[in-house]
């Protein structure tokens, strides 16, 4: 293995152009942050992608699969001679394979910030906070133990806050981030507490101890943390599952998926980073990594997991047929994504044929970063365009925008799952794993495979053909090169990552896969797909009153639909009747009168007593001298008569 | 009529002792509180000497003692009546009542 210290670099150089931008950016004249942060980046990325050649192809391979490395390894926080919070970084195919997206997808989405931001105020603030992001998203997947990875995970949280409110004049912003902040936050609770238990449970933080330690059947400690505890789960099986909620959180897998359509007003390029490709996958990312642990000790656990994926994943999927503002559809069409790779990895087993969700899973969240990071790149240059979100305001802009045309098309057809772009592999690798485990599961993943293609290609339809919209033709055209060519290299990723041999890179027993594409079994998700595009084509391609139609025919349903199953009204509902009133409003009463009324009281003895005490300094000498007098007569009698 | 003793010279000192304690506290003005300390003090000289005449011949402690109360007596009054004039500067009175603002 050659020298890898210079690993640290790649997380720590954004880190030091989000502190120079974060301290002198308002120095620097024009564009030149813009430059500094994607110098930052591109060397990263650079270094990213060298250490993947290498890791893949040479020093990482050992004993006809791949090791996991742990290359730097610093004692942090030492408590005891067992437990011990090291800060460090574990090399293994999915941290090797994430890192490698991350600072990607972040050079993409720096090259394009510098178009589609030109000329913007705070450019310095931006692109600072893009490099904090990107710190804290490196720092995340290459960490070693759980409490590196924690901490991390709520700088990913800071910096998507601060993102999500950059333009924070507008209040919709401002709420969007405080709603997305709070959500993942008290999610996070929840891996908080799951964390504490496992490293209860295993006596460690460190990935690889607790995989050792919790998946060692014949060992007699592993006896003790898999009896059941608290409501009939083991010690192992309440801290997955704690963990799993913080992994839901960031995910916005449901019923925590309320933040992601909100989150959308931030800045496009940032929701093309960190709402689509990196952010919310860290999720599935946080149980690939423990997914021995789950796999081995709590299989049970995996079904709830496959349960909230492929429900979350056909949820959004309805709900992306309905709205109108570009952004949201991307947002719902993300969380029926990430809804794919979790139940991918639900229906996985550990090793092996059986580890092939695992793989499909992994290959899905590659492929997703690729195509969605277009897709929201390519959503960012249409509203460049026309200066609206709505869908309404679009139409006809396929002349105008030809390459964003061309990019869009590609992406759409990629997460479609139409062969031979990228989607289509990770679709298909997802869907026999589903098939192999659970029927029911399949079904439904295939009809939310229909509604994918349906609902990406209402976007594009109405989007790029149709007529043009009420304020389509006074906008710009295309912007200028720094937001194409993002565009065109994404797109090629988007057509060119299916045919990435990734069973040979990333399995769950880190020993190569053979995958196999059955024709018989393509057909039916590639003919669903076609149908979906098809509908959407006879639909949105020209202007009918169809869509309206139909809209009208289903009345409540539809309105329940567009309305997103009115969860945000439950959710308000809740906090405002139940949280303030039972739990705030009691809360309030107690600081008010019982903590508040302690502190007064505290403060109106002393007044009161200082009011009878102050009489005696009257001013006047002779009455002082009295009491002297008066002391002393006192004091010689006592003197006299008691000693 | 026999030759004075020392509870003679004991009862002028405790008397000019009480008469300098009433004056101190009952008169308003501070050059009279100020001779009456000066009584006091004086009271106090009496006792030293007394002492020392009657019960330490040999020995002459009392009288220096007396001799350094004396001076200390002298310098004493000397701050006081800085003070008071000071106070007559700035009150235009020498009414001890006048110098109640000490309080604040």
């Amino acid at each position: 293995m050659p020298d890898t210290t210079y690993l640290y670099l790649i997380p720590f150089l954004p880190l030091a152009g989000f502190a120079c931008l974060g301290l002198f950016g308002r120095r620097f004249p024009g564009q030149t942050s813009g430059w500094l942060a994607t110098a930052c980046i591109a060397v990263s990325a650079a270094m990213a992608l060298s250490t993947a050649f290498g890791y893949f192809s040479d020093w990482g391979r050992e004993g006809g699969g791949y090791a996991s490395l742990q290359p730097i390894d610093v004692p942090w926080l030492v408590f005891t001679e067992e437990l011990a919070i090291h800060l460090g970084v574990l090399l293994d195919p999915i941290s090797v394979m994430m890192i490698c997206i991350v600072t990607f997808v972040s050079l993409m989405v720096h090259v394009y910030s510098l178009g589609y931001l030109k000329g913007a105020d705070r450019l310095p603030t931006y692109f600072a906070f893009l490099g904090l992001f990107t710190f804290s998203m490196l720092g995340l997947v290459m960490s070693s133990n759980l409490f590196q990875m924690y901490i991390c995970w709520e700088l990913v949280g800071v910096s998507s806050f601060l993102l999500i409110g950059f333009y924070f004049s507008s209040p919709a912003a401002v709420a969007a981030s405080k709603k997305a902040f709070i959500v993942t936050r008290f999610a996070d609770l929840g891996f908080l507490i799951g964390i504490l238990i496992l490293g209860e449970g295993a006596d460690s933080y460190d990935f690889l101890t607790i995989i050792e330690r919790l998946t060692a059947t014949m060992d007699p400690n592993y006896a003790a943390v898999m009896a059941p505890t608290f409501l009939g789960f083991s010690v192992i099986g309440w801290g997955l599952g704690l963990v799993f909620i913080g992994g839901m959180g960031k995910s916005a897998m449901f019923p925590l998926h309320i933040w992601l359509p909100d989150a959308m007003e931030g800045p496009t390029p940032v929701s093309a980073l960190i709402h689509a490709a990196t952010m919310v996958v860290a999720g599935v990312f946080l149980v690939a990594r423990l997914f021995p642990v789950y796999a081995v000790s709590v299989p049970e656990l995996l079904s709830w997991v496959t349960l909230i994926g492929v429900f979350s994943a056909l949820f959004a999927a309805v709900i992306a047929c309905t709205q109108t503002d570009i952004k949201r559809v991307l947002a719902y069409s993300t969380m029926s994504q990430i809804g794919f790779m979790m139940f991918a990895l639900g229906v996985s087993g550990y090793g092996g044929e059986a580890g092939l969700g695992y793989m499909a899973s992994q290959f899905h969240l590659f492929t997703h970063a690729l195509f969605k990071a277009l897709l929201f790149l390519c959503a960012g240059a249409v509203i460049h365009a026309v200066h609206s979100n709505e869908l309404k305001d679009m139409g006809g802009l396929r002349h105008r925008l030809p390459v964003t045309h061309a990019c869009f098309l590609i992406a759409c057809l990629a997460i479609a799952g139409l062969p031979p772009l990228a989607g289509f592999f990770s679709k298909e690798e997802i869907l026999l794993a589903a098939y192999q485990r659970n029927h029911t599961v399949f079904y439904l993943a295939l009809a939310t495979s229909g509604l994918t293609a349906f609902y990406m290609f209402r976007l594009y339809f109405n989007i790029f053909w149709g007529q043009g919209g009420a304020t389509g033709h006074h906008g710009h055209g295309e912007g200028g090169g720094f937001m194409m060519v993002p565009l065109v290299i994404l797109s090629m990723g988007a057509i060119g990552a299916g045919f990435v041999p990734f069973g040979q890179f990333v399995t769950s027993d880190r020993l190569p896969l053979e995958t196999h594409l059955h024709l018989g079994f393509s057909i039916a998700p590639v003919a669903l797909g076609l149908a979906g595009i098809g509908l959407a084509a006879l639909l949105y391609r020209k202007p009918s009153p169809l869509p309206g139609q139909i809209a009208s025919r289903l009345g409540a349903v539809y309105e329940t639909v567009y309305d997103r199953f009115y969860v945000d009204e439950l959710y308000q509902f809740v906090t405002k009747q139940v949280v303030f009133r039972c739990i705030g409003a009691p809360a309030a009463w107690v600081d008010r009168h019982v903590v508040n009324g302690l502190v007064d009281f505290t403060g109106n003895t002393a007044l009161k007593l200082s009011e009878t005490v102050k009489g005696l300094q009257s001013g006047r000498v002779q009455q002082y001298a009295l009491v002297f007098l008066c002391g002393l007569l006192l004091l010689g009698l006592l003197l006299m008569y008691i000693f | 009529m026999t030759e004075p003793g020392l509870p003679h010279l004991l009862f002028i000192g405790a008397a000019l002792f009480f008469i300098g304690v009433f004056g101190f506290l009952t008169r308003r003005n501070l050059i009279t509180m100020l001779m009456s300390v000066e009584l006091v003090l004086n009271s106090v000289c009496i006792n030293f000497v007394a002492f020392n005449r009657y019960l330490w011949q040999e020995r002459l402690d009392g009288v220096f003692i007396t001799i350094f109360i004396i001076a200390i007596a002298a310098a004493e009054a000397a701050v006081a009546i800085a003070i008071i004039i000071h106070l007559y500067r700035s009150h235009r009175t020498i009414d001890v009542g006048a110098a109640e603002d000490m309080k604040h």
